[in-house]
């Protein structure tokens, strides 16, 4: 038992996590035809199946179970805050199952000739508002109503002291919605965690009908009409955000650093992470000098650096890597997509290299409250 | 749901109604001439433009309020001899949101606002160091930011002697490290 929490323990370290996720990631949701062939080689295409839905399922619930027969899992897990994680954790997967499940049927009757499980067949399909859609509406609002009653009853918010702006909470956490957004703000300076990269979210939402003109696989589920466009999404949607919420939540302890889910919350924990700017790197550690008093001298690598990444990479790649991409999307929307992508790349990006090489900003002018 | 369907099948459609009259003829001495349009439309802007910015003057007089339920900005915080040398003092924590801390030179003032996104770390005697627990940021004793997301030091608040030899912070005066204020003689009480 000690030694599967250990386990646990370990496998939660940020860099293990996190880089086994994207090991995986792109074999589970195949964003290629090579990557396909290895996800039908691994045998992931039978994780949508009934069976493997009742097996993951049975070990979620198990994995749970037995958890909290652990005091420290327990105090995480059962905070009136946390319990809409664990139901989190089981709707993604539910709902991401469920969609992929109806998805690769679909691609099964169109490889057969069929049509897909959605087609409408316009007299016999057709239903009603009144009573149809009504009653359902409305037997869906008592019993959600119910619900939350009962939750707001069972779990009540706590009651805590008043708010004071000289103690901050320890860990102080966002509402679970938020604790993406807070994990990326402990990468970024708080103008791109807090306001360039939201807005991008948002713009990059609002550019997927303008990105995505592939016709195939329109108003209904299917995977392999679309396996870039699922995979990128899926990525954003369960990496990037998804994850990050389980990470905030389960794995931030107090002074924000990292806690195994079995780990005791030590407050005094001690952990060795003194970070240093890219400038810093290249004068101090490389050419053993001081930092030049000149902000642009001092930051010319950094902002080298971010130049060659989003005006040089782009064109790089539309000649080698995404040369098909590049030609079926064309000159407008190839940047504007390959630019959101990069600019969503910078977070794991910036993670690992607070991981690995404790880098704090990459141009770092605070003098001008510019920091990236 | 069939019934409706035949009923809507047996609806004769009525007959078209006479075309209107051919539009513009209606002569009865009222017609407005563009002359008169574009005042009327002027007046009623210049009036929509009065109202509103009458309303958002106004609105700016809420920005200044009469009575600040706030802490003052400066305060008196005792005699140099009541600060231990090496030690960070949260006295003024709470009501201040000032740590002033005391080496072997002399006092300076540290704000307790983060500067990465403005939470109150907490002072971590065993480890020497104050620690934010919003994201992580840590700052060493002397306000330098030295791991986390913070972007630059702890400010520091002008910190002077009064007459009668005791400490006077002024937090309306504030020194930044990363524009080299520090070096200034009020941003650091030599004792």
């Amino acid at each position: 038992m000690e030694a599967f929490k250990h386990l646990i323990d370990t496998l939660s370290k940020p860099t293990i996590l996190v880089s086994f996720t994207f090991l995986i990631f792109f074999f589970i949701f195949p964003p290629t035809d090579w990557f396909e062939k290895w996800h039908r080689r691994l045998k992931f295409d039978g994780l949508w199946s009934v069976k493997s839905f009742w097996i993951i399922s049975v070990l979620l619930v198990g994995f749970f179970v037995i958890g909290l027969s652990d005091s420290d899992f327990r105090a995480i897990m059962l905070k009136p805050d946390n319990v809409p994680i664990a139901g989190l954790i089981f709707l993604v997967f539910f709902f991401t199952w469920l969609s992929m499940n109806q998805a690769y049927n679909n691609d099964k009757l169109i490889e057969a000739g069929q049509p897909v499980d959605e087609q409408y067949d316009a007299p016999n399909d057709k239903v009603l508002v009144w009573p149809d859609l009504v009653y359902v509406e409305l037997i869906t609002i008592v019993l959600f109503s119910a619900f939350m009653l009962v939750w707001s009853i069972g779990l009540p918010a706590p009651l805590e002291e008043p708010a004071n702006p000289s103690e901050s909470p320890n860990p102080a956490k966002a509402p679970w919605y938020f604790l993406g957004l807070q994990e990326m703000l402990v990468y970024f300076d708080p103008w791109m965690a807090g306001v360039v990269l939201p807005s991008l979210i948002i713009v990059g939402l609002m550019a997927i009908p303008y990105l995505d003109n592939v016709k195939e696989g329109s108003g209904y589920y299917s995977f392999k009409d679309r396996k870039l466009s699922i995979a990128i999404f899926m990525f954003g949607w369960l990496v990037l955000w998804n994850l990050l919420i389980v990470i905030g939540t389960v794995l931030r302890g107090p002074n924000w650093n990292f806690f195994g889910p079995f780990e005791f919350w030590d407050s005094h924990k001690v952990e060795a992470l003194t970070n240093i700017n890219l400038s810093e790197f290249v004068y101090v550690k490389g050419m053993s000098t001081g930092l030049p008093g000149n902000i642009l001298l001092r930051e010319i690598w950094g902002i080298i650096l971010l130049l060659g990444y989003f005006m040089i990479l782009p064109p790089l790649l539309a000649k080698t890597w995404l040369k098909n991409l590049f030609e079926r999307l064309g000159v407008a929307r190839y940047s504007l997509f390959i630019v959101l992508i990069l600019a969503a790349l910078t977070l794991p990006i910036k993670m690992y290299l607070r991981w690995m090489f404790n880098l704090k900003y990459i141009i770092s002018i605070p003098e001008y409250f510019f920091n990236f | 749901m069939s019934e409706l369907n035949e009923e809507k099948q047996s609806v004769t459609v009525p007959p078209a109604s006479p075309p209107p009259a051919a539009l513009g003829k209606t002569d009865d001495g009222s017609q407005v001439t563009r002359r008169t349009f574009f005042s009327w439309l002027s007046i009623g802007w210049i009036a929509f433009v009065a109202a509103t910015g009458g309303f958002f003057t106004m609105m700016l007089r809420f920005f200044f309020p009469n009575v600040l339920f706030e802490p003052v900005q400066t305060f008196r915080a005792g005699f140099p001899e009541d600060y231990q040398v090496g030690e960070v003092d949260l006295r003024w924590k709470s009501k201040y949101g000032t740590w002033i801390v005391r080496n072997g030179e002399g006092i300076y003032a540290l704000s307790t606002t983060c500067t990465h996104l403005g939470c109150t770390p907490n002072w971590l005697t065993a480890e020497q160091k104050f620690k934010c627990p919003c994201h992580g940021s840590g700052f060493r004793k002397t306000g330098i930011n030295f791991e986390g997301p913070a972007p630059r030091p702890l400010e520091r608040y002008r910190i002077v002697l009064s007459d009668d030899g005791q400490i006077i912070v002024d937090k309306t005066k504030k020194y930044q490290q990363e524009k080299g204020q520090w070096g200034d003689p009020e941003a650091f009480l030599k004792v």
